[in-house]
């Protein structure tokens, strides 16, 4: 059978990718997808360790994880339109209104 | 034998369409084309859950992930679609630092899943039909008995996130 | 070939084989079934419909499909060609992926499912993107619209039409498509009688699910040209219009195994309750009806004016008599091992067919909802009437296996109290309807 180690590997592969599309991307929209992509390598690593121990434990963290994302996406994505209802942007760099 | 080879075939297929649609949807220019690669990823996803016999989070993932978030996703990219951002700098303008952080992060955590690698091989032989036959009757056991105040708090956190969308997308409130 | 690897692959040639039947057979069954919307159409609104081509337009689809495919292929200029291209392929390969999970007989299915219904719904959920993503693609108007519009539509009535499964799943005990159909045939019943009000919730939910009147505003012509579908032309149209019908067929297919029977005969359980089996005789309905068929094609032959025609008509006529005789006369022992197969699968067809000339009539029969009626509808009746459904039935079945009641009763009992919410649900949308058109309300903003 195939090691645990390698289903780890790609979560960490899914997860510093994800990492570095919030850190780097100016587009908002694309810093939230990629945040979607970081909670969907963590439930990679879930799903295999769940299998690994033969327990059905962590599927069902994986399920209340993606039911996080799912409200967080909506939230996030609600505070995008309005900003840009406001601001006609949606580029973190010009978000700055709090900047002295 | 052959088992074990098909198995390895697959995971790298749907490990590799998985990271290499990663890759692209981090940079794309067009937005949509970023959410399409998300779906593809979120999709390869799905396969490595089924390839692990977690068969109730492979259509979960569809269904909710595939099939919900994105679509919110390219709602609101539809929404706001900014032609002018095809324009501009895609990347900020601390991409190489932020970039040198986060591998230096996954090197890191490489490092501890080496180590630990003696530990975790996946020595189970492909879970018993009897086994995989109930994983949805499981997870739902499972889900109502042992979790039922997570599940409960879940459903309430999901009321305030609708209530809270809606009222953030509100023209006038 | 040696016997070891053939051995190997045996237990996957036979899923390959339905998946070929599958994919070359669907192109033809669309092509008639679009041939049967429009000679339906013709009929409720009093005349002929496609008489030319072929007996009562009977090759209709081969002149439409050979028309399509040598149209010249448009793309407008300022489109995203690959997302343009991508687009019908994504709903046609939602609709015709949800077809592998779906059991078309007791024999004929690709692959039998723990999370069957769960797959089938995720999967065709997935024709969201090629609407949208085609809407956008287009660089147009008209298209973006229709595209948003749909995708909201599509979007609101999965949840009410997913609700409603859970209901039949409640009864059936299993995510699996087989064992919902062995269930209706353990209980004797099918689950239309035992949950009525969730197969009304997921007609109406699977009507709006495919984009099909009355609630096809986002593909209306007089409305939006042809809402996402206006800058594709020729056989990228075709593909578009495969994936529609495909989403047809694969709710038909859903509906029929989870509340009406799915391959079972009618009464199929009873003579284990009646004495004798007297009611076998409804085994040899499907022969009877092809050999009515044949011999109504055998009596049109002589009276068509066209020689080709008179060939085209005895050809069906001597097809539905090839399949009569298929569903009748086992030549030997080894072909009465297929009977329970070929009877599923013709029973399972019929009720499909069924199911799809229902939505053929609700099309030329109802006026287009407005867009606002039709989310109302969605999100302010059928959510919450398919949330009170499922709580009802689960308290039917909690009095049924903990407290010893009937089925029957106590599903009557939940029944009657989910239609009183109904009542008042359509009654609270009515007031609601009335207050929209007040000249107070139409003054101000929203």
């Amino acid at each position: 059978m195939i090691p645990t180690t390698h289903y780890l590997l790609l979560s960490l592969a899914l997860f510093t990718i994800g990492v570095i599309g919030v850190l780097t991307r100016r587009n908002v929209i694309v810093i939230l997808m990629s945040i979607e992509l970081i909670l969907n390598a963590v439930n990679i690593n879930l799903v295999a360790f769940s299998r690994m121990l033969g327990s059905v434990h962590g599927q069902v963290f994986a399920i209340f994880i993606i039911t996080d994302a799912a409200a967080e996406a909506a939230v996030g994505l609600g505070i995008i339109i309005a900003y840009f209802r406001n601001r006609e942007t949606v580029l973190a760099d010009e978000m700055d209104l709090l900047k002295w | 034998m052959t088992g074990t080879t098909v198995n390895l075939v697959l995971f790298y297929f749907f490990g590799g369409i998985a990271v290499l649609s990663a890759i692209l949807m981090v940079t794309r220019r067009n937005v949509v084309h970023s959410a399409i690669f998300l779906i593809t990823s979120l999709l390869a996803t799905a396969g490595i859950y089924l390839q692990l016999q977690a068969e109730f989070i492979f259509a979960v993932q569809i269904i909710l992930y595939v099939g919900g978030i994105v679509v919110l996703f390219v709602f609101v990219i539809m929404l706001v679609n900014l032609d002018v951002t095809l324009h501009q700098a895609q990347f900020n303008r601390q991409w190489w630092v932020a970039t040198l952080i986060a591998l230096v992060l996954g090197a890191q955590l490489v490092f501890a899943v080496w180590i630990g690698r003696q530990g975790s091989v996946l020595n189970l032989p492909p879970a018993a039909p009897a086994l995989t036959a109930q994983n949805t009757e499981q997870v739902g056991q499972v889900l109502f008995d042992t979790y039922m105040l997570p599940f409960e708090i879940a459903s309430i956190l999901l009321l305030v996130a609708m209530i809270g969308a809606v009222v953030m997308a509100k023209r006038r409130i | 070939m040696n016997p070891q690897s053939f051995e190997a692959i045996r237990p996957y040639l036979l899923p390959v084989l339905y998946g070929v039947v599958l994919v070359a057979v669907l192109p033809l069954i669309v092509g008639y079934i679009i041939l049967l919307e429009r000679k339906v159409m013709a009929d409720m609104q009093a005349r002929l419909g496609p008489m030319r081509v072929g007996p009562h337009g009977l090759l209709q689809p081969l002149a439409d499909g050979v028309k399509l495919m040598i149209k010249e292929d448009i793309i407008p200029e300022a489109a995203d060609f690959w997302v343009f291209w991508l687009a019908p392929l994504i709903t046609f390969l939602g609709g015709m992926t949800a077809l592998a999970a779906m059991a078309f007989g007791p024999v004929f299915q690709i692959a039998d499912l723990n999370i069957g219904v769960l797959f089938i719904l995720g999967v065709s959920s997935m024709g969201i993107y090629g609407i949208v993503l085609g809407g956008w693609a287009s660089n147009s108007h008209y298209s973006l619209l229709g595209a948003m519009r749909s995708a909201a539509q599509l979007v609101s009535y999965e949840t009410a039409a997913g609700m409603a499964l859970v209901t039949a799943l409640l009864l059936g005990g299993s995510l699996s498509m087989r064992n919902l159909v062995e269930a209706q045939q353990r209980s004797g019943v099918w689950f239309i009688f035992l949950a009525p009000i969730a197969f009304f919730i997921y007609l109406i939910a699977s009507i709006a699910e495919t984009n099909r009147s009355p609630f096809d505003l986002p593909e209306a012509e007089s409305e939006l040209v042809a809402g996402y579908m206006t800058e594709y032309s020729g056989f990228r149209w075709v593909i578009f219009m495969m994936a529609e019908y495909a989403n047809v067929i694969v709710v038909s297919g859903l509906a029929t195994t989870l509340f009406l029977g799915g391959w079972l005969r009618p009464f199929a359980s009873f003579h284990a309750h009646l004495p004798g089996s007297a009611i076998d005789i409804l085994d040899a309905v499907p022969g009877l009806i092809l050999l009515l068929v044949a011999g109504y094609c055998f009596w049109r032959t002589p009276k068509q004016p066209v020689q080709i025609q008179k060939a085209v008509m005895a050809l069906f006529g001597f097809i539905c008599l090839g399949l009569a005789g298929a569903l009748t006369l086992p030549l030997s022992s080894a072909f009465a091992a297929w009977m329970p197969g070929i009877h599923g699968a013709f029973w399972f067809l019929a009720k499909i067919f069924v199911y799809v000339y229902g939505f053929l009539w609700f099309r030329f029969t109802f006026p287009r909802y407005r867009f606002d009626q039709l989310m109302r509808l969605g999100w302010h009746f059928l959510i919450p009437l398919s949330l009170v459904n499922v709580m009802g039935v689960g308290i039917a079945l909690v009095l049924h296996q903990q407290a010893g009641w009937g089925l029957a009763g106590a599903l009557t009992l939940t029944t009657f109290g989910t239609l009183v919410i109904a009542g008042w649900l359509v009654a609270v949308s009515e007031r609601h309807e009335r207050e929209l058109l007040t000249p107070a309300s139409l003054a101000g903003g929203d």
